[in-house]
C-alpha cells in the first residue's frame, strides 16, 4: 500500500518537504500542515471558488486536487501576494479601497480568480465589455455578502493599475521595440 | 466531504498506464484533471481502490493539425488531433485550433470557469460523457474519432458509437483514451453553438451546436446536435435533412424546431421540466443555425 506520497513543494517562494497521505487534497494540506489558512474551503465540490490558488501561473481549486499531484510545482497563495514587507499588492489594495469585501471568507479566491483574470484575460480600460468580462470572470467564486458592485470595481481598478504598471516596466526597459 | 482512501500512483508512459490498468482492472480510476473525478471522490460516490495519475506521461498534451484547408488544395477537410491532456483553456486559445476548428474553441470557453478550464482535459471530459458536456456534444456533432490504448492494442472508435449512455462510454476497463481526431470546420462550413445556463459557467440545461457546409450560396450538409435533452448528445439527422440543397429560410428553421420539438425525448429534472427543455432545445438550435449561416457571410436568413 502506497498510502503515503513524498512532496516536494514551493508554497509561496518557500520549498517545503514533507509526506502527505493520498488522498489528501491540495486545500487541506496548505491549511492543516502548512497552516497558510488564507485558503478558504468552502463547498469541497469545485463551485464555490474560495479554495482558489495559483499552481505554477494558472488559477486552480484546491480542492480539486491531491496534495500528491503538486510535487515540484510552485503554489501561491493569498499570503503570497503581499511584498515581505507587508506591502500590498495592488490587487489586496484596491479590494481595500473599493470596500470589495465583507466578512472576507470569498477574499483569497476573489483576488487569486483576479489575479488569473488580469493575466489572461484582454480588460482594457474603458472597453466597453470590460465589467460584463469581469463579471464572467468572478461568477465561479459566490460572495454572499458584498452583492459583487465592489468586488467588480475592485478588480477594474487592479486591472487598471496593473496594466499601468506593466506599461511603465516595458518602457523603462525600452522591450516594447524588441517586442513581436 | 473528503476523497475516501486510495493508494495514489503516477504514471510516466503510456506503457505503465496499461500496465497499471491491467493489475488493477476496475479497482482503478484514472486522473487527468480532475474536474469531475475529485467532486466525485469528495461525494464518496466513487470508492476507487487505486487512483492512477496521468498527468505527467509525456507527448498526451499535444495539438496537432493534418491536411488543414491552407495547407492543401484539394476538397478533403483536415483533422486536428488533441491528445486527451490538451486542457479546456488551451483549447479555447489556441491560435490552432481557432483557425482549423473555432467551434471547438467557443464550446471550450462555455466549459465552466477559469480555474476549471485551466485544469480539466478534453480527454477527462469525453470520457466523463456528462449528458450536457460540450465537449461530448461537439464531438457527435462533428463525428469525431476517439483513439484508445489497451493490453492488445490500438483502436479508434466514431462519437457515434463512443458516447454509450448516462456517463457511460465504449471505454474498457483496461483502455485509456489516449486522444480525439476533429475534423477541420472549413471556411465554406458555418457554425453556431448556443447554451442555456442559469448563471455563466454553471452545467448547461440545453445546449445545441450546429454547422451549415455550403456549396455556392446553397447548403451542402447540416448538422445538429443537441444536449440535455437525452442520456448523451445526440444528431438530429431528420431535421438536417429539411436544411439540405437550399439557402436557409425562415420557413426551414420553423420546420426544423418542429422537427426537433417533435423527435426529441427529455426528461423533467429538479434543474427544468420537459417541456422547458423540449422548447429550449428548438430555439437554441435556431438560434445555433441562425449564427451558423451568418458565419458564411452569406447575410441573414431570407
Amino acid at each position: 500500500m502506497t498510502s503515503k506520497v513524498a512532496l516536494r513543494v514551493t508554497v509561496n517562494g518557500s520549498k517545503y518537504e514533507r509526506e502527505v497521505p493520498s488522498r489528501q487534497l491540495l486545500a487541506d494540506f496548505l491549511r492543516e500542515d502548512l497552516g497558510l489558512t488564507g485558503t478558504q474551503l468552502g463547498c469541497e465540490q469545485g463551485v464555490c471558488g474560495s479554495c482558489t490558488v495559483m499552481l505554477d501561473g494558472d488559477s486552480v481549486r484546491s480542492c480539486l486536487l491531491l496534495a500528491a499531484q503538486v510535487d515540484g510545482a510552485e503554489i501561491v497563495t493569498v499570503e503570497g501576494l503581499a511584498q515581505e514587507d507587508g506591502a500590498l499588492h495592488p490587487i489586496q489594495r484596491a479590494f481595500w479601497e473599493h470596500h470589495g469585501l465583507q466578512c472576507g471568507f470569498c477574499t483569497p479566491g476573489m483576488m487569486i480568480t483576479a489575479l488569473d483574470l488580469i493575466a489572461k484575460l484582454p480588460l482594457a480600460e474603458g472597453s466597453p465589455e470590460l465589467d460584463q468580462k469581469i463579471r464572467e470572470g468572478i461568477a465561479g467564486n459566490l460572495c454572499r455578502c458584498t452583492g459583487y458592485q465592489n468586488i467588480v470595481a475592485a478588480v477594474r481598478a487592479a486591472a487598471a493599475k496593473m496594466s499601468g504598471q506593466a506599461e511603465a516596466e516595458a518602457g523603462s526597459t525600452d522591450s516594447r521595440e524588441s517586442a513581436p | 466531504m473528503k476523497p475516501p482512501a486510495f493508494d495514489y500512483l503516477r504514471a510516466n508512459s503510456v506503457d505503465e498506464v496499461i500496465d497499471l490498468l491491467r493489475e488493477h482492472g476496475p479497482d482503478a480510476k484514472l486522473l487527468a484533471g480532475g474536474q469531475s473525478l475529485v467532486p466525485m471522490l469528495n461525494f464518496r460516490l466513487l470508492r476507487p481502490s487505486v487512483v492512477i495519475d496521468i498527468n505527467r506521461v509525456p507527448d498526451l498534451d499535444r495539438i496537432s493539425l493534418t491536411g488543414h484547408e491552407a495547407s492543401v488544395a484539394d476538397s478533403t477537410a483536415g483533422a486536428l488531433h488533441l491528445g486527451t491532456l490538451v486542457r479546456h483553456h488551451t483549447l479555447e486559445s489556441s491560435l490552432e485550433v481557432r483557425r482549423c476548428n473555432p467551434l471547438l474553441a467557443a464550446a471550450a470557453a462555455e466549459i465552466g470557469h477559469l480555474a476549471i478550464r485551466n485544469r480539466g482535459t478534453i480527454g477527462g471530459s469525453l470520457a466523463h460523457n456528462d449528458p450536457v458536456g460540450e465537449l461530448p456534444l461537439i464531438a457527435v456533432l462533428l463525428d469525431a474519432n476517439l483513439h484508445l490504448r489497451n493490453p492488445a492494442g490500438e483502436r479508434s472508435v466514431p462519437a457515434s458509437q463512443f458516447f454509450v449512455s448516462l456517463l457511460e462510454t465504449d471505454i474498457g476497463d483496461e483502455e485509456l483514451l489516449t486522444g480525439a481526431t476533429f475534423p477541420e470546420v472549413r471556411s465554406d462550413t458555418g457554425w453556431g453553438f448556443e447554451e442555456l445556463s442559469r448563471r455563466t459557467g454553471d452545467f448547461a440545461i440545453v445546449a445545441a451546436a450546429a454547422t451549415l457546409e455550403l456549396d455556392g450560396g446553397i447548403v451542402r450538409q447540416a448538422r445538429i446536435a443537441i444536449a440535455g435533452v437525452g442520456d448523451v448528445a445526440q444528431r438530429f439527422e431528420q431535421a438536417e435533412e429539411l436544411l439540405q440543397g437550399g439557402a436557409l429560410t425562415r420557413e426551414q428553421l420553423a420546420a426544423v424546431r418542429d422537427s426537433i420539438e417533435q423527435s426529441c425525448t427529455p426528461t423533467s429534472d429538479v434543474h427544468a421540466s420537459a417541456d422547458y427543455r423540449r422548447h429550449a432545445a428548438g430555439v437554441l438550435t435556431c438560434r445555433a443555425l441562425e449564427a451558423a449561416w451568418s458565419r458564411t457571410e452569406t447575410g441573414a436568413p431570407s
